[in-house]
């Protein structure tokens, strides 16, 4: 509506790292922090509450309820009731982007335990193991590419739902399109969405790296066939 | 729960262009709008890949990466380049927001289709055209509502952003609320906004009921 240009690149270098607190470097590294804590928090809480759910079938109905009605909630919801509770501070942000992931990450880890063949747990019982070596020997490796692909999820809606903490003044990147929006002024604004996609892309494919590492057996099993 | 009677309580919310009633009726606007365009191109798009095989891996990819679009970003540059005049502005980050989830789930669904069920229908003598539709839209009928519902969910819950950049929607009792720092109004949106989400997922698990075929049913 105005004629701004869409990119001015030399704002981009002034304001990259001026040692303000929106310069972009610094709103970048509080971007990360923000967004992959809570995948982080949310991976070490799924795990045991999923496999939990998984061996006590009667816990996942009400879990997943709980979740389901937590994914429903939109993020700035969340992040204001929040900011009554602790204050305006990171985990303002943390707790709530949290919940979000374990939402994602209990199905995924019910399923994934969920897919593993019954003959696999079978020859593993034959084998010798026990419940807990099973576990973590047996169940979670085959269980890895389906929480994996939670995890993924997970990881880039946490990106991107970082951005709305700035509406609550904790938003990493996100505050370039609050300071946009209020200068009417594009640049911002774009470098903001470029450099969220590209986190996303990036940590997206450092997953997929992760689980090609994590099962070799998978690639074995393709090449003979 | 102060500040809800605060909120439920005050008659002043209940009429007028910026009551609740109104502001209801603003939200499901612009998420109906941006959910029906969503499946409309998502659905039979991920039919088609999943039934054909073809630019699956392009698809899939450019999904993914959608996901990580930012809504308010989108929102907000949107805006700016276009204006504010019609609910255009608010309809393109939604739907951005909700096609990766219909997608994705409708094309795992066809693929996830056993193969047996699939040459057996070959093997009957129907033709490519038939089995998409008499065999595998039937089989994969949970996972595409399942895609449909979490989408539907996303777009009711986050049309909340619209307020930020001055349009209506149950975002503006928070969005203001926030600015004025009236946190029963904040709370009581966030209630509103809770119990239409809730009330889409209701909305889905019956239609589920209804519109999977029995027999699809008991395999899950």
């Amino acid at each position: 509506m105005n004629d701004e240009p869409l990119i001015r690149w030399d704002w981009i270098a002034r304001n990259w790292d001026n040692g303000s607190p929106f310069a972009i470097k610094t709103l970048l590294e509080s971007h990360v922090v923000l967004a992959f804590l809570p995948v982080v928090f949310g991976l070490l809480i799924a795990l045991p509450l999923g496999v939990a759910c998984a061996r006590w079938r009667w816990l996942y109905q009400p879990t997943a309820g709980a979740m389901n009605v937590v994914y429903s909630l939109p993020s700035i919801v969340l992040f204001s009731i929040f900011l009554s509770v602790t204050g305006l501070s990171w985990s303002t942000v943390i707790i709530p982007l949290t919940f979000f992931t374990l939402a994602v990450l209990i199905p995924a880890v019910v399923d994934g335990l969920g897919s593993v063949p019954e003959h696999v747990r079978q020859s593993a019982v034959a084998m010798g193991f026990r419940p807990l070596r099973r576990l973590i020997q047996v169940e979670l490796p085959v269980a890895v590419p389906v929480v994996l692909g939670g995890l993924r999820v997970a990881t880039v809606s946490s990106i991107s739902l970082v951005s709305v903490g700035a509406l609550i003044g904790q938003g990493g990147l996100g505050n370039l399109f609050t300071d946009g929006w209020q200068r009417q002024f594009y640049t911002p604004i774009i470098v903001g969405i470029v450099l969220i996609v590209l986190l996303a892309v990036l940590s997206d494919g450092l997953l997929v790296l992760a689980q090609r590492l994590l099962t070799p057996w998978s690639r074995a099993r393709r090449r003979t066939a | 729960m102060n500040w809800l009677i605060d909120f439920f309580g005050d008659a002043a919310n209940w009429s007028g262009p910026d009551g609740i009633p109104t502001r209801i009726l603003e939200h499901l606007e612009f998420s109906a709008a941006a959910f029906l365009i969503a499946a409309v191109i998502a659905v039979p798009l991920g039919l088609l890949i999943g039934h054909t095989g073809r630019g699956a891996l392009l698809v899939l990819v450019s999904a993914n990466a959608a996901r990580a679009l930012p809504t308010l970003g989108l929102l907000v540059l949107v805006v700016l380049l276009i204006g504010v005049g019609t609910v255009l502005p608010i309809l393109i980050p939604l739907v951005v927001l909700a096609v990766p989830p219909i997608l994705v789930n409708t094309y795992e669904g066809v693929r996830g289709v056993d193969a047996d069920l699939r040459d057996a229908a070959y093997g009957m003598g129907l033709r490519g055209r038939q089995v998409l539709f008499q065999v595998l839209t039937p089989s994969a009928l949970p996972l595409i509502l399942l895609g449909l519902r979490l989408s539907a969910i996303q777009v009711v819950s986050t049309a909340t952003v619209a307020a930020f950049v001055g349009l209506g929607g149950l975002g503006r009792f928070i969005i203001d609320g926030l600015a004025t720092k009236t946190y029963s109004d904040v709370i009581g949106g966030a209630v509103l906004i809770a119990l239409l989400a809730l009330a889409v997922q209701l909305g889905f698990t019956l239609l589920n009921r209804v519109v999977v075929s029995p027999g699809v049913r008991q395999v899950r």
